[in-house]
């Protein structure tokens, strides 16, 4: 006890500010942290829950909802739409974004900036406006509820983020390399091929990942643009979460979750090697 | 820019100069349509449709001219009522997200690194986890037969279920939620940039901690903090499913208007001129942003997400 104490009443700053004078402080940042963490991590044990009740920690455990998911045809639809949909839009959008930062990176063109900025939009622009008017384009086109308008309107969406990706990636990469090769007959495409693009791969695999997750986890865009056969799973989520409170959903949470940190945990050991190249 | 070969004294160097120079321009006009395909997708899928969206806000019903659904704001109080809630909330949001990220920017800046990086992965975690999980996730906890309201009343804290979901308070917690890292990770940045040894000089120079924490440290740590507001405040106006699914229809933001104007009555014109006026809005604060704090606010807020 007398060593709590003398914790308590050591001097934690320079300017003698002791422990127990700092433990509101310690406190505050603890619930904090707690407040950011608990809530989403609550959603884990429930969807192993047998109850159809809200209770925590559950009394009995089951896979009941898991079963009901797994089972449901609308859902496994919805799965399928929106891993389909994920997939695609990063395959389309990781190569025309790291193919437009590259060719903004190396330009002389003044316009350029300016262009960098246009593909940013997505980015600044408020997600329901974006919404309504790829809405209100797809109506044109006859485009809503197809799978082709998800990917593109999605592809819109990843397009800036592989674009800043890349680019902070072609910004630590020295371009002298490119040119060595080239004076040594390599074409410039294979100057890329073979020179740039092994060193900033690492960087390009991240911006693939980022763009399959803003895909997968895209909700405003797909509520307007999604139905019919190609519903997305956030769609579904969506109208879910209004209507009623399905435990399916803290199963479905739960499966996202262990996704998306796969996902991200992956790239970033990929990241760790010694090797991989970028940052 | 003038080759250098083109001044050079030898006629015969003339034809080679030529040559490079077209060989650098087709080069330059390659280079250009890289970016093409990704502007062209990016073009016809946003900003020509949000362009189209623009015109549409001023035509009226018939067709014609007119600046009827801009003055339909300020005539209609239900549309006043939207922008003043939407200000409110993002206000709201703002606040709660500087009183709760402050001290705990403040106590990582202050751990050493590696325990800061680790702890740093509480702030991380709700920025992967989607939206909806973490929406749903406060549902669970706030709603009349949630968590908190079984546990308060189990521990004898309160006997009705007390109401913290479907209202503002609900909205509030979530965006708060969904809002905090994007406070912390600029401030924790910021302050992290401090040098210590001048809180130990104005010690030496008789401050008591509390005074040098606010003549020194707070001064220093303010390009983080406005960072973080006006990021948070930024994103918040825009914000569409957390009022929507927390707020059960009593807190409408704009986001919210145009769907309901879209969804409900196909009303373009009506939801244009809404998204128009938020976008607006939106691009004022960033600007306003970037004249108080320079580039620093651009760097930053491409970090954030």
């Amino acid at each position: 006890m007398s060593e709590g104490t003398s914790w308590l009443q050591r001097p934690v700053t320079a300017t003698q500010v002791t422990h127990r004078q700092r433990l509101w402080l310690y406190a505050t940042a603890a619930a904090v942290m707690a407040f950011l963490v608990l809530p989403t991590l609550i959603v884990i044990p429930m969807s192993f829950s047998a109850s159809q009740y809200l209770e925590f920690p559950p009394r009995e455990w089951s896979l009941r909802w898991y079963r009901n998911y797994f089972g449901s045809p609308a859902w496994m639809q919805a799965t399928a739409t929106s891993l389909q949909v994920a997939v695609l839009t990063s395959l389309v959008s990781t190569p025309l974004g790291t193919l437009a930062a590259y060719g903004l990176h190396t330009s002389r063109w003044r316009g350029a900036g300016v262009v960098s900025l246009l593909l940013l939009t997505p980015l600044v622009v408020p997600g329901i406006l974006v919404a309504i008017g790829v809405f209100y384009a797809y109506v044109q086109l006859k485009l809503v509820n197809s799978l082709t308008g998800l990917v593109l309107a999605h592809s819109m969406l990843a397009i800036p983020v592989v674009v800043l990706v890349v680019s902070a990636a072609l910004k630590s990469f020295d371009l002298q390399q490119e040119m060595v090769a080239r004076s040594l007959g390599a074409p410039r495409w294979q100057a890329f091929w073979l020179v740039t693009l092994p060193q900033i791969r690492f960087s390009v695999v991240s911006a693939a990942v980022l763009a399959f997750l803003t895909s997968f986890d895209e909700i405003i865009v797909s509520l307007f643009i999604a139905g019919g056969d190609h519903s997305t799973l956030t769609r579904n989520m969506f109208n879910a979460l209004r209507d009623q409170i399905d435990p399916t959903i803290a199963a479905i949470s739960t499966l996202v979750i262990a996704l998306t940190s796969l996902l991200l945990v992956a790239t970033q050991l990929r990241g760790a090697e010694p090797g991989a190249g970028g940052h | 820019m003038p080759h250098p070969a083109s001044t050079a004294p030898h006629l015969s160097a003339q034809p080679h100069a030529v040559a490079l120079r077209r060989a650098g321009q087709r080069e330059q006009i390659g280079l250009l349509l890289l970016i093409v395909p990704a502007f062209v997708l990016i073009a016809g899928t946003m900003l020509v449709p949000v362009a189209w969206l623009f015109h549409l806000s001023f035509l009226s019903d018939e067709g014609r001219w007119s600046l009827e659904h801009y003055l339909r704001m300020w005539t209609q109080p239900s549309y006043l009522r939207t922008f003043r809630t939407t200000f409110e909330v993002s206000a709201l949001t703002t606040g709660l997200c500087i009183l709760l990220g402050y001290p705990l920017a403040y106590w990582l800046s202050e751990l050493p690194r590696r325990t800061a990086n680790l702890c740093m992965l509480a702030v991380l975690l709700p920025l992967w986890t989607s939206i909806l999980v973490r929406t749903y996730a406060w549902l669970v906890l706030l709603q009349r037969k949630g968590l908190i309201n079984n546990w308060g009343i189990g521990a004898g804290w309160w006997d009705e279920p007390i109401a913290l979901v479907h209202n503002l308070t609900g909205t509030l917690i979530g965006m708060v939620h969904v809002m905090l890292p994007f406070m912390v990770l600029p401030l924790y940045s910021a302050m992290r940039a401090i040098d210590r040894d001048l809180l130990k000089a104005a010690a030496n120079l008789g401050a008591t901690p509390a005074r040098s924490f606010w003549l020194v440290f707070l001064p220093l740590s303010m390009p983080g903090l406005a960072t973080g507001a006006l990021i948070v405040f930024i994103m918040s106006l825009g914000f569409y499913v957390t009022p929507a699914v927390l707020g059960g229809g009593k807190v409408i933001m704009v986001a919210n208007q145009i769907a309901t104007d879209i969804e409900l009555f196909f009303n373009w014109g009506a939801a244009s001129a809404l998204g128009a006026v938020l976008l607006a809005t939106t691009l004022l604060c960033i600007e306003l942003a970037r004249r108080l704090l320079g580039a620093a606010f651009v760097a930053d807020a491409r970090e954030a997400p």
